[in-house]
């Protein structure tokens, strides 16, 4: 069928990029080896590990749990994009701090959970307990650090972001 | 792994998706695609054809009206946990959606695919039963609507026909004397329950009327316990847990006399919740 292989258009890290994809094609392994863009890892496969978190029309989803032939009119916005427009410089910069990565594999994927929780923390005015914290990455696995170092950075960053530490 | 090859039609209109899927006999429609991508990768399911039903109109509206709550199949979970229609009138809901899957899941996934793939240890399925809903599906000779009672029919099988469409759930709004009450317990948040319990209720002076206790995580389907819903009713937690008349099997996360001591340790948590006054 003719439809085994479909041409798509879409925006990623700001860039409009159009390709032909196959249909079958995941949304990371498209970005991964037809844009090069390797920055968001493949773990599981099914949606349970995270590594492949991203943003898709703002949103996070499972870059394994979409096609990429279903992006076709989408923004998505990878590692590289946010990590490029500084918006997760401070995140960064806490993981860093706080040991809070060791070999890095979950790193783009928790960053990018992260993210959406301290932007929705923002637009509500909130500031997110540990518990919320620990809640809103537990689709995030890390076989390094324990977590407890990941929860120190993510709430160093959403208190310093609220205004300063307490 | 990858999946093996098929084909990608995104339809426009549900007769689009309906002829595909009798054109294409071994056709999956994809909704959220946060069950069915994942049986792709892994081989499970090699369907010819994906008909992507995103770009239908009309099926992503929460509404409340006549008595009931209405939600379009294309409704994600993310979406109804925001709903302040959801949280209002439709509570079992509310609480059940935030233990589906993770944040990343539920802004992709539908309430309509989680009722159509009626997956046996899912949150919304065991909701649907407690809440007495009922589902609409279109197909070739129009549409029809299906009680929730005769939907759930086997592991992964429902009631729906191979050129049927789920389009909507409807459940009963809930009144002032609505009770309800969840709880699952899982491995990790998000994950499969091991055992849940999605359960609803009348206040009847100081007790319950109208019991329904949907277990889910415990057989094929998810299941009423009507011995315990009796016994419930009836005003006796400890004689509920006894009459529990649930004969899970053993899967890989727990043996079945594990799963049915705690399918009675989150009968008695639940039975509390039903036995608080609504705020």
């Amino acid at each position: 069928m003719s439809d085994l292989a479909l041409d798509i258009s879409l925006t990623v890290n700001g860039e409009r990029v159009s390709e032909r994809v196959e249909a079958r094609k995941s949304l990371v392994d498209f970005l991964r080896e037809d844009l090069g863009l390797t920055g968001s890892h493949v773990g599981c496969e099914h949606g349970v590990c995270g590594a492949c978190t991203m943003r898709v029309n703002g949103e996070i989803v499972r870059g394994c749990l979409m096609l990429a032939v279903q992006c076709d009119g989408a923004t998505v916005e990878t590692i590289e994009g946010l990590s490029d427009s500084g918006e997760v410089a401070d995140l960064q910069a806490a993981f860093e701090q706080r040991n809070a990565l060791q070999c890095g594999y979950c790193t783009p994927g928790m960053i990018a959970a992260a993210q959406d929780l301290l932007k929705r923390a923002k637009e509500t005015k909130s500031v997110p307990s540990r518990d919320e914290i620990r809640e809103h990455l537990s689709g995030n696995y890390c076989r390094c650090t324990g977590y407890h170092a990941i929860v120190d950075a993510v709430g160093f960053v959403a208190q310093a972001r609220a205004g300063g530490k307490k | 792994m990858k999946p093996a090859p098929f084909a990608y039609k995104k339809v426009r209109s549900l007769a689009e998706a309906v002829a595909l899927l009798g054109e294409h006999k071994d056709a999956r429609l994809l909704a959220g695609g946060q069950s069915l991508i994942a049986t792709l990768n892994m081989r499970l399911s090699a369907p010819s054809l994906l008909i992507d039903i995103n770009g239908i109109g009309g099926l992503d509206g929460i509404a409340h009206k006549g008595g009931a709550v209405e939600i379009g199949a294309l409704v994600r979970h993310a979406k109804a946990e925001r709903s302040d229609a959801v949280a209002k009138h439709a509570p079992l809901l509310a609480r059940a959606l935030p233990h589906i899957g993770h944040a990343a899941i539920r802004n992709r996934g539908t309430l309509g695919g989680s009722i159509a793939f009626a997956d046996p240890a899912a949150e919304l399925p065991a909701c649907l039963l407690a809440l007495d809903g009922e589902v609409d599906a279109t197909g070739p000779k129009g549409k029809r609507t299906i009680k929730a009672a005769d939907f759930f029919k086997g592991l992964f099988e429902t009631a729906l026909g191979p050129q049927d469409v789920l389009t909507a759930i409807r459940i009963p709004a809930a009144g002032k004397d609505t009770r309800v009450g969840f709880a699952e317990l899982a491995r990790r948040h998000g994950d499969y329950a091991i055992v849940g319990l999605a359960a609803s209720a009348r206040a009847d002076g100081k007790g319950l009327a109208d019991v329904r206790l949907a277990f889910f995580g415990v057989g094929a389907t998810a299941m009423r316990a009507k011995k315990a819903e009796a016994a419930l009713a009836s005003g006796n937690v400890d004689a509920a847990v006894a009459a529990l008349d649930l004969e899970p099997q053993d899967d890989v996360q727990a043996t079945g006399a594990v799963k049915k001591h705690l399918a009675g340790v989150l009968l008695r948590r639940v039975a509390m919740q039903l036995l608080e006054a609504r705020s």
